[in-house]
């Protein structure tokens, strides 16, 4: 080959280089689609616009829940590192961290990610924030980023409000939409009503520098969404009474629960103690949440859906209503006070069924249960009880005991209401006869309600047989009307006894006697070794029930001289807006658990 | 063309308007990548495009001014032009300012100049220099030796800075010696020995898990398989020729098979037991193996990115968001093609790359024509070298080539760059302009 001849050779090399080269661009400005995608990925940065979360709101349009901004603290690593660090020491000091908890935080974010912004502080308030937003500037890589988090100043009907903070793993795996560090409700009515609440978020798509800031919209705002605010609920709750029914619970332990019987509407909820809702929603939770969930009065628990007690003395009612309608007793039989049978207390020997509810006689309900399980049917006494247990059962579910009451209180335990495979079970089939389980018959032994069922047994008597399903959201679905299945005839000799029980002088409920009003009551006294539950219910006025109730004290002692003076004061409350009875109220308000020793 | 027609008229001016094109690709794309928030201060002749409008302007006159000198000037002086070019070499190595690990530049002021840049030139002219005076090229051992020499001295004081990228571009001279005579064996070993070094050090520096637990280096398997082929070779090769050349083709593939081997197994021992450890770091950064730096290869994979989300029309001048808010690094300069692949997509890039490959078969065009030996080799030499800087440069921020810091000729922005290659490529048209004029 002459020499000449080599700039061909020469030549193809460069065309030769050309040519890959070409081919590899086409390959990769063409079809190296993960390639674009990182490239998208570094530059644009999507920001996500939290909706305004629906405000929650009492029956008269007071705000009981409200949104107010929460300042977190952010920082990226790698800005930092290019503005050459950051005076650690001085940070900590001014967002008020310890040097070594700012230490782990620096060092989760570099874990996480140089280039993207962790946050290291959460939940500034306001009043901090503008304490530290002049300084902030000097500290590279750290940004302030506001969010809008829960807050309910009034601190009312906590447990029924429930917790709204950050999602944990099973949220993020649930497919709802839900980020790291999103916010949601995690129980109460936050929990429940969340889609409502919650609205939409919006995002903002920004074409991000080096530094991972803002500087542009991306693709000119055509890919960004505005954030649709939640819907506001608003509570059948009373905020007044709320407030008045807290107050006079404060250092107490019970629970009371208010219901509205024409409507089914829920008027107040005390879960006593309580706590400041913000407690649980602030930056200091986590400590809030142990020593409240340490303290010995279980403060977290909420006992108007969550406790559950005897219903004692005030289940004779109901034990009246089914025998009457069962037409096994009429309300003129008087039964003869055997306290060798069952034991008993008061003066009374012969009474009827109004002087038995009032005297809450236990040899009387013993009889009238008799009569309905041991009916003779079947010639033996196991067979009779097995064959009319369950017919019993069912008509007390009928007042909502045992039951979910409609469902609109996720956390309401049913309770129990025993039936015939329930004492199968404990006794063996046909091992057991009333005379082994009629500890029942006086309201005491397997049953056990909540102060919710016991407040709508109240709203069932005061509608003469039937009860709404009691919920505490206006507009809630499937609140329907339950038949107690009992003739309403039969509710006047039991509403004319609780009416006798306030206002007789003898009466066991006369604390609860409210002036201008005829309050219709039964006090219950449930046996606790630790000092029995002072347990009333009540509605008023008689004629025309507004309110009915259940008030229980825990450990106080009989019904009558704890829970009927509450149900008084939370009666006059509701129906006449003032507090008139001072000395009553001066009697409770000073009273404090523990309560001392009654004398039983 | 008439002898005495002026100069003007006797320019190559094909080859003038590819390197204008390629300097105003240059100018948009700087301007671009410097712009802060699509505001381009074109004439704020302290920021980087002020400064580099400033530099095409002086290489204008710059280019202006060489085309006026007598060729024979340029053919008299490469010695001096050379010598000083040394000079420079050595002095930078004592007084100069250590930018990046390197000591390549010397500060005047607020201006930087890297002598490196117009080395290139030097030796290109005292190449063709020496070898045109020698008539008998590289049939003999002498006029090979000073060839090497010639460009080795240079390239070793490059080395010192250190500046590989520069390093590698005087090696592409070896382009020229072929073209001037040199066995086309020689060219075929050489890129063989290139290709066995970069597959030592690859494999070298991987680590290969045996079932049973026991682990060894990659180089091992390499070796392996070298001499695989060898004890192959060494069997066939020799009954591909005809018997009375059997015995020298035998020893041939002996002679290259032992060569292999002692190339790779001294370059590990060397790699694993004379460098120190950052030293062998350094190596392997810049043939892109992972020294477990997670930011290592971070320049490459934003270059990357860049490039390919241009797609095919480019986001638009000044639209590119990667050039616009600083995620390709160094992309005024090294890094420029990104700047082009992401704002002029697909189109821009070929064009760019089309423009460098007609530039450089213009000058094979002109070196071909000459009569005299000294321009044409000259010419092969500004062919080599060019080519050496666009292919090095364009295939790193392709991920083809190692990532090895030199510019892209006419584009990037650098004074010393912008101005080397203007006295490289117009010296070149002054001399082609004269091929009628003067028989050397």
């Amino acid at each position: 080959m002459k020499l000449r001849e080599r700039q061909w050779i020469i030549g193809g090399i460069f065309v030769l280089i050309t040519f890959i080269y070409l081919g590899r661009l086409v390959q990769m400005q063409l079809f190296a689609y993960e390639w674009k995608a990182y490239a998208a990925r570094l530059t644009q940065e999507s920001e996500t616009l939290e909706p305004a979360r629906g405000l929650i709101r009492d029956r008269n349009g007071n705000i009981l829940v409200n949104n107010k901004a929460g300042y977190d603290i952010w920082f990226t690593p790698r800005k930092c590192t290019a503005a050459g660090g950051l005076d650690t020491l001085d940070l900590a000091e001014l967002i008020e961290m310890t040097p070594e908890s700012l230490a782990r935080a620096f060092r989760r974010a570099e874990d996480y990610a140089t280039y993207r912004p962790s946050r290291i502080r959460k939940q500034l308030t306001a009043e901090t924030y503008a304490q530290i937003s002049g300084e902030i500037w000097r500290f590279p890589g750290i940004e302030v980023r506001r969010r809008s988090i829960r807050t309910s100043p009034l601190g009312l009907a906590s447990h029924l409000i429930g917790e709204f903070r950050e999602v944990d793993r099973n949220d993020l795996e649930s497919n709802q939409g839900y980020r790291l560090g999103d916010y949601k409700g995690k129980s109460g009515l936050e929990l429940q009503w969340e889609s409502t609440l919650r609205g939409k978020q919006g995002t903002r798509h920004h074409i991000v520098d080096i530094r991972n800031d803002f500087r542009e919209p991306a693709q000119a705002g055509r890919l960004d969404t505005l954030p649709i605010p939640g819907d506001d609920i608003q509570l059948t709750l009373d905020l007044e009474l709320q407030a008045y029914g807290e107050r006079i619970m404060a250092n107490k332990r019970g629970a009371i629960v208010a219901i509205e019987p024409a409507t089914g509407e829920v008027l107040a909820m005390i879960s006593a103690p309580s706590y400041g809702t913000d407690l649980l929603t602030g930056r200091d939770r986590g400590a809030n949440y142990d020593s409240l969930l340490n303290h010995p009065s279980k403060p977290l628990f909420n006992r108007t859906l969550r406790a559950t007690y005897r219903p004692g003395s005030i289940f004779k009612m109901i034990q009246g209503l089914i025998a009457m309608d069962r037409g096994v007793l009429h309300p003129s039989n008087r039964i003869a006070c055997n306290r060798d049978i069952i034991g008993c207390h008061g003066p009374h020997t012969f009474d009827n069924l109004e002087e038995a509810i009032v005297h809450s006689c236990n040899p009387y309900f013993h009889e009238v249960m008799k009569r309905m399980i041991q009916d003779g049917a079947t010639g033996s006494i196991f067979s009779d009880a097995h064959q009319n247990l369950g017919t019993w059962s069912e008509s007390v579910r009928n007042f909502g005991l045992g039951t979910d009451l409609g469902g609109h209180f996720p956390a309401l335990r049913s309770g129990s209401v025993p039936d015939t495979a329930d004492y199968d079970r404990m006794y063996g089939r046909k091992r057991w006869a009333y005379s082994t389980i009629y500890s029942i018959s006086i309201g005491e032994g397997e049953l056990l309600t909540t102060p919710m069922h016991m407040a709508n047994l109240a709203a069932t008597l005061a509608n003469r047989g039937h009860y709404i399903t009691p919920h505490a959201v206006q507009g809630s679905e499937g609140t329907e009307r339950i038949e107690s299945g009992i003739d309403s005839q039969h509710f006047h000799s039991v509403i004319r006894a609780m009416s006798t029980v306030v206002t007789a002088n003898d009466g066991t409920g006369r604390k609860a006697a409210t002036p201008d009003l005829t309050v219709c009551g039964k006090t219950g006294t449930v046996q606790n070794p630790n000092g029995n539950h002072s347990v009333f219910i009540a509605f008023a006025p008689a004629d025309n029930p507004q309110i009915a109730l259940s008030v229980y004290v825990e450990n106080a002692g009989s019904g009558g001289d704890w829970a009927a003076p509450i149900a008084s004061l939370m009666i006059e409350k509701y129906l006449h807006q003032e507090v008139t009875q001072n000395a009553k109220e001066q009697r409770i308000l000073q009273a404090t658990y523990p309560f001392p020793e009654q004398p039983l | 063309m008439r002898r005495t027609a002026p100069i003007s008229q006797r320019i190559d001016w094909l080859t003038a308007s590819f390197v204008l094109a390629l300097m105003l690709i240059g100018l948009f794309n700087v301007a671009s990548a410097t712009a802060d928030a699509s505001t381009i201060e074109w004439f704020d002749f302290s920021g980087k495009l002020g400064k580099q409008l400033l530099w095409v302007g002086a290489s204008l006159i710059l280019a202006f001014l060489l085309l006026v000198i007598e060729g024979e000037f340029f053919i008299r002086t490469s010695i001096i032009h050379y010598t000083l070019n040394v000079l420079l070499l050595i002095a930078v190595l004592v007084v100069g300012k250590r930018i990046g690990g390197a000591k390549s530049w010397f500060s005047i002021g607020s201006i930087g100049i890297q002598p490196s840049e117009f080395a290139k030139t030097g030796t290109s002219l005292m190449l063709a220099w020496i070898l045109s005076r020698n008539q008998d090229r590289f049939n003999q051992w002498e006029s090979l030796f000073k060839a090497v020499a010639i460009v080795s001295l240079p390239a070793a004081l490059v080395l010192l800075q250190p500046d590989a990228g520069t390093v590698l571009v005087f090696t592409g001279l070896i382009l020229v010696f072929y073209r001037e005579g040199l066995s086309g064996n020689v060219l075929i070993a050489v890129l063989c020995a290139l290709l066995i070094t970069i597959a030592t050090i690859l494999s070298g520096a991987s680590t290969i898990q045996y079932p049973g637990g026991f682990e060894s280096t990659g180089a091992w398997i390499l070796w392996v398989i070298l001499i695989s082929i060898g004890i192959f070779l060494w069997a066939t090769v020799p009954e591909w020729t005809v018997p009375r050349r059997r015995k020298r083709t035998r020893r041939t593939v002996l002679f290259s098979f032992a060569a292999t081997i002692i190339l790779s197994v001294g370059l590990q021992f060397g790699l694993e037991e004379v460098l120190r450890p950052h030293q062998r770091d350094r190596i392997h950064v810049l043939f892109g193996i992972d020294v477990g730096n997670p930011d290592a290869d971070y320049n490459i994979r934003h270059a990357k990115a860049a490039i390919s989300s241009g797609g095919f029309a480019g986001k638009g001048f000044l639209k590119g968001p990667m050039t616009a808010y600083g995620f390709v690094p160094e992309q005024e300069t090294d890094f420029i093609f990104c700047t082009i692949a992401e704002e002029w997509g697909l189109i821009g890039t070929s064009a760019t790359v089309l423009f460098f490959t007609l530039l450089l078969l213009r000058i094979l065009t002109l070196a071909e024509r000459q009569r005299s030996d000294f321009t044409r080799i000259y010419a092969y030499a500004v062919a080599s070298i060019l080519f050496m800087h666009y292919a090095i440069n364009v295939g790193m921020v392709l991920g083809l080539a190692p990532v090895i810091g030199i510019p892209l000729p006419f584009i990037s922005a650098g004074g010393s760059s912008l101005t080397g290659f203007t006295m490289l490529v117009f010296i070149l048209l002054r001399l082609d302009a004269e091929r009628f004029t003067v028989l050397r």
